[in-house]
């Protein structure tokens, strides 16, 4: 059963991800970044984490996609116009995709996640609060919010002529 | 011959899925027409009292009505966009719904005409119970924003656009003060699950989340308000502005799509109300029972007089000017949010009594 809903739904998100860089319509490529955003939710689900499952919809697909597609929309941005293919650019951008694959592949082999996931590992609510706010996670959890506090302050002062 | 445990685990699931959907499509149609009613009445009309007794059968004849009426759509629509708006509206609504507990777990009575593996067995009042209950009903009304932008994007109409615009603007801006508004309540009860928080709340109408997290419970009122839009807030609508804002082109069942969706998501806002702060199927007098039948009775009375508390607003206030409509959500409402979870927060750290966690 988990096997069929993984396959599905990572198909699904591989499958629309690829539509996310083909389209050329930007609305388009913005609501299937929306489905790809729900299929990885619903792996992470499958992989016994609905804390982090939930976060991921309400986050990215449902915070940062509305103002993605809210700025779309505002500005009625058009197809993209055609522009004139120069030498490989898409050879490159598969190459980049393959070399990001490899990475993350190795990355993988050397950490041994395959070993931590099959030792059935706890992923709920209550384990994720006690290991994110442990002395070994806390300091770094902290300075990450305080992290994306400058960068809201420092967005809003670029943004606003005048205070 | 009884079913394997997981075929019975479906089988129960399938009749609570089907139940539910049945109720709520009954309860959407059913308040089409005692909001026509209601709001005649406040204004000294009379509203639709010709079909049926009392008018009761409008719905119905609506519904015939919109049933053949010629599906509509621009010229210069996005076609595929245009169609999934009111499909995605109602699958985002129908979603939330399945997490809410409606009534206190009971068993099913030893009748003879049910099979042995039903006899006695210990239901609960409620499609699914996950963990992190109230965070799936966040996502999912966080996802229901895209129907109407899709919507007001797809009809490639002025009124529509503006219409979806706004309201992908105001959902957003509430969302923040709506989840912030759980946080004490979630903090009181250690619990994401929602009938946790309705067990924490047992004891008294003291003991009611109303009382305890009174600045939450206004914040979460006005900003659950806004997220449906209804009046005040309705200005993704505003009629005499947009015309009828994002929903300007459609007609026949797509429209009647759409009107569902906001219904269902304004019965799940009050069904959530009730369990979050009216204590859910507790009867918060000591003594009066709150088990079983009588809990579920509880439960339909708050929810059926906070549903006529958002006719009865609509019937009396005006509408916002959207520069309030932000102010308000982004410097009143989140702000006192904030404060009152350090207030909880504060409190919990101090006075662990105070802390009721669901035993488990």
């Amino acid at each position: 059963m988990d096997a069929i809903l993984f396959y599905a739904f990572a198909a699904l998100a591989v499958a629309s991800a690829l539509v996310v860089v083909g389209q050329r319509n930007p609305i388009y490529s913005a609501f299937a970044l929306i489905v790809t955003l729900c299929s990885l939710s619903v792996i992470f689900g499958l992989l016994g984490s609905p804390f982090i499952a939930a976060l991921q919809v309400i986050v990215y697909a449902g915070a940062i996609m509305v103002l993605f597609l809210f700025v779309l929309m505002l500005l009625n941005v058009r197809r993209e116009q055609d522009a004139p293919e120069r030498g490989g650019r898409t050879l490159r951008g598969v190459a980049l995709a393959l070399v990001t694959l490899l990475v993350l592949q190795a990355g993988a082999v050397v950490l041994r996640y395959e070993r931590a996931a099959a030792s059935g590992f706890d992923a709920s609510t209550r384990k994720m609060a006690e290991v994110l706010f442990s002395p070994h996670f806390l300091y770094v959890f902290e300075a990450t919010s305080v992290l994306i506090l400058a960068a809201l302050v420092g967005a809003v002062v670029l943004a606003k002529k005048e205070l | 011959m009884s079913p394997s445990p997981l075929a019975q685990e479906l089988l129960l699931a399938l009749a609570k899925i089907a139940v539910v959907v049945g109720a709520l499509l009954g309860l959407f149609s059913l308040m089409t027409w005692v909001e026509r009613r209601l709001l005649a009445f406040m204004q000294f009309r009379l509203g639709p009292n010709r079909t049926g007794p009392l008018g009761i059968l409008q719905p119905i004849a609506d519904g015939i009505k919109l049933f053949f009426k010629e599906e509509l759509m621009p010229e210069a629509a996005n076609r595929w966009g245009f169609l999934a708006a009111p499909v995605v509206s109602v699958t985002t609504a129908l979603l939330a719904v399945a997490v809410l507990p409606y009534g206190p777990p009971f068993s099913l009575p030893r009748w003879g005409f049910l099979p042995a593996w039903l006899q006695g067995r210990a239901l609960q009042l409620q499609i699914a119970t996950i963990d992190v209950g109230l965070l799936f009903i966040f996502a999912v009304t966080a996802l229901g924003v895209y129907g109407v932008v899709l919507a007001g994007w797809a009809a490639n109409s002025k009124f529509s656009l503006l219409g979806g615009l706004r309201s992908s603007a105001q959902m957003f801006s509430y969302e923040l003060a709506l989840g912030l508004s759980w946080v004490g309540v979630i903090m009181l009860a250690g619990s994401f699950q929602i009938s946790d928080i309705v067990n924490a709340q047992a004891g008294g109408f003291w003991r009611w989340n109303l009382v305890v997290q009174f600045p939450a419970f206004l914040v979460y009122f006005v900003a659950a308000t806004a997220e449906v839009a209804r009046i005040p807030f309705d200005l993704p609508e505003g009629e005499t502005e947009l015309v009828a804002g994002f929903h300007t082109e459609y007609s026949s069942m797509c429209f009647a799509l759409l009107q569902m969706a906001e219904y269902i998501n304004m019965i799940t806002v009050a069904v959530l109300c009730t369990n979050l702060f009216l204590g859910g199927w507790h009867s918060g007098i000591p003594g009066l029972p709150g088990e079983g039948l009588a809990g579920f009775l509880w439960w339909g009375i708050k929810v059926s007089l906070l549903l006529f508390v958002f006719i009865w607003l609509r019937g009396t206030l005006p509408r916002f000017r959207y520069d309030q409509l932000m102010h308000f959500g982004w410097k009143v409402l989140i702000p006192v949010a904030a404060v009152w979870i350090l207030v909880t927060a504060t409190g919990v750290a101090l006075f662990p009594g105070l802390l009721r966690v669901a035993s488990r």
